[in-house]
């Protein structure tokens, strides 16, 4: 395949962009949390403060200075690792952050592990055999995932594998983990919760992506040459399909980023997200900083990440 | 020939649903209709402790069992419709009106106005919509105008890009240019010779992101910055009542039943629109 400098134009402009959206995203996230609300210092010292002992505390950190001056400071200290500090528990959000992100990425790690596999199957047998019991099936399961809330689908898994079946622990995380199998029991209800939810997506997108391939002339050309439906899919359709599949997976895989805040929400799991929507209930702007800036990033590396493939694995969206 | 032969009726004009989206119509009305009359039906007052029992199940007094204090879910799923129905109305309306008289303005004015614009509102929603949320009720605190002003804003770049797509095309079309060449002002070619002609797609449009916005108020609701107590929408009643889950209570299920029903039955309505409303091209 023929790789011509604008395609590494194109990969570039759109690594450009990705870069813009990520300083616009910043500049909004900050703003929202710092200007808005009303003075921290103020909130911090409680409503019995004296005039003087808020002003020192202004001083002290660096709230005097201008709007623009704090943001750019903020960028600086984000770009080197230095987070600041939590308002609630006086530690560094950096120390914070470190172990529930790892929880966070293990979850999604291993969502994704279960799901790609999963998804692709179903996504390409449903495309294969369209308007097929298995297609209707599969498609009517997934509208049904994507049309209801997250938090949905998460109690709906509890009430039937903790509730109906008993098989799992419900609401709990991680009590008491003694062996591997309770680990895995750990995990489950998270990850099944946010596996239906990523998948749902994924098999949409994969199966679209293959039909569209198989209504090209040259695959149907195959079918008149005597090839069976599942050579046409695989040999001749598959190949081309792969481009638009891998941007599928790499688009569902950004819903990681709104079903993992529900889902940790409701396993009490330790992860950045509930560590997020704690301290949104605390008021602990340099902590949801943070966390916020932590899911955009991973959001905006998912959707650049796709579109590049779309743009290497597609010759004509390179003119 | 009689005239009642030649009326135009629906079908006739091509504007007939399949049962599907009849279904879907049915529900969304019911639901309307519950939202308007919902304090003149509901068997109780929302608020007030009815059952001596905490997460009752299901009976003949309590249609829907009673919450976790004892409240009838009947009736707070009634009042809830306000709220869910209600907020999700109000910041759709508002996202599609800004983003579609945007993005027509967008794109019969062109040049870097459009560039900058589209530039700025993809940015915008490079966030996470879920986490904006959070991230706005965190600074500002959460009240009913917050939140559809917030949810407006959420969707606004979507709709936004939507209209603009469809406006472009409308835009070089030669009736728009006639209009030009007879001197109509900017405020004509937008309303009159444009806004006509995107209507169908944009409405369709609009009931997507409707589903959208109910999902997203329901999220916010259960993380408990939503609509706040003693108020609540679906979401909230949801999560007022999730430590019933392991009961399997009724009232945990029933207000995840009502989101379901409006959110699936909206997207039935608008995927079986006949086809002349959701695309003027085909």
């Amino acid at each position: 395949m023929l790789r011509s400098a604008t395609t590494w134009i194109l990969v570039g402009q759109r690594l450009g962009i990705a870069l813009i959206t990520l300083l616009i995203v910043s500049f909004a996230v900050f703003f929202a949390t710092e200007l808005l609300p009303g003075d921290v210092a103020e909130v911090l010292l409680g409503q019995a403060a004296t005039p003087e002992a808020v002003a020192g505390l202004r001083t002290a950190m660096g709230l005097d200075e201008p709007a623009i001056w704090r943001f750019l400071s903020w960028l600086g200290g984000l770009a080197t690792g230095d987070l600041g500090m939590s308002y609630v528990n006086k530690m560094a959000v950096a120390d914070l952050l470190s172990g529930r992100l790892m929880n966070t990425l293990r979850l999604a790690g291993i969502v994704t592990l279960v799901c790609v596999p999963v998804a692709l199957t179903l996504g390409i047998a449903a495309a294969m055999w369209r308007g097929s019991w298995l297609d209707r099936l599969v498609s009517v399961l997934t509208i049904s995932v994507i049309s209801v809330p997250e938090f949905m689908v998460a109690t709906l898994a509890v009430l039937v594998f903790a509730v109906w079946l008993d098989w799992l622990p419900a609401l709990s995380f991680g009590v008491n983990v003694n062996s591997i199998g309770d680990m895995l029991r750990a995990y489950a209800m998270p990850v099944i919760s946010l596996s239906f939810v990523v998948s749902a997506q994924m098999i949409r997108m994969t199966r679209a992506a293959v039909i569209e391939t198989i209504n090209t002339p040259y695959v149907e050309m195959a079918l008149l040459k005597g090839a069976s439906r599942t050579r046409m899919v695989l040999r001749h359709a598959l190949p081309n399909a792969l481009g638009p599949i891998a941007n599928a997976v790499a688009l569902s895989l950004s819903y990681l980023v709104g079903g993992v805040i529900i889902v940790e929400t409701v396993f009490n799991y330790p992860g950045v997200a509930k560590l997020m929507v704690d301290a949104v209930s605390t008021r602990d702007l340099p902590l949801i900083q943070s966390c916020a800036m932590i899911f955009c990033i991973s959001y905006l590396l998912l959707i650049t990440l796709a579109d590049m493939i779309a743009i290497l694995s597609n010759p004509r969206l390179r003119r | 020939m009689s005239l009642a032969l030649r009326l135009p009726t629906p079908a006739r004009l091509g504007y007939s649903f399949n049962w599907v989206g009849r279904i879907g119509l049915a529900v969304i009305l019911f639901w309307a209709v519950i939202a308007i009359i919902g304090p003149w039906i509901a068997p109780y007052p929302p608020g007030d402790m009815v059952d001596f029992d905490y997460f009752g199940p299901m009976s003949s007094q309590f249609w829907m069992g009673s919450d976790y204090l004892g409240r009838d879910i009947l009736s707070r799923i009634i009042m809830g419709t306000r709220y869910t129905v209600g907020i999700a109305l109000a910041a759709v309306m508002l996202a599609c009106a800004g983003g579609v008289l945007l993005g027509m303005i967008a794109a019969v004015v062109g040049g870097w106005f459009d560039t900058l614009l589209s530039r700025f509102l993809d940015a915008f929603n490079g966030i996470p919509h879920l986490l904006f949320g959070l991230v706005v009720v965190a600074a500002v605190g959460s009240s009913i105008p917050i939140l559809i002003v917030t949810l407006a804003a959420m969707y606004l770049p979507g709709s936004y890009r939507f209209a603009r797509a469809l406006a472009v095309n409308v835009n070089t079309m030669d009736f728009v240019t006639v209009a030009r060449a007879r001197g109509e002002g900017f405020g004509h070619i937008i309303l009159r010779e444009i806004f006509p002609n995107i209507l169908g797609p944009v409405l369709a449009d609009l009931g997507l992101r409707f589903v959208f916005i109910v999902l997203v108020l329901s999220g916010l609701s259960f993380l408990g910055l939503g609509v706040q107590p003693p108020n609540a929408d679906w979401g909230a009643l949801v999560r007022e009542n999730i430590e019933g889950l392991s009961l399997g209570a009724p009232a945990v299920i029933f207000p995840s039943i009502a989101i379901a029903s409006l959110t699936i039955s909206v997207n039935m309505f608008i995927d079986n629109l006949p086809t002349r409303i959701r695309d003027r091209s085909e």
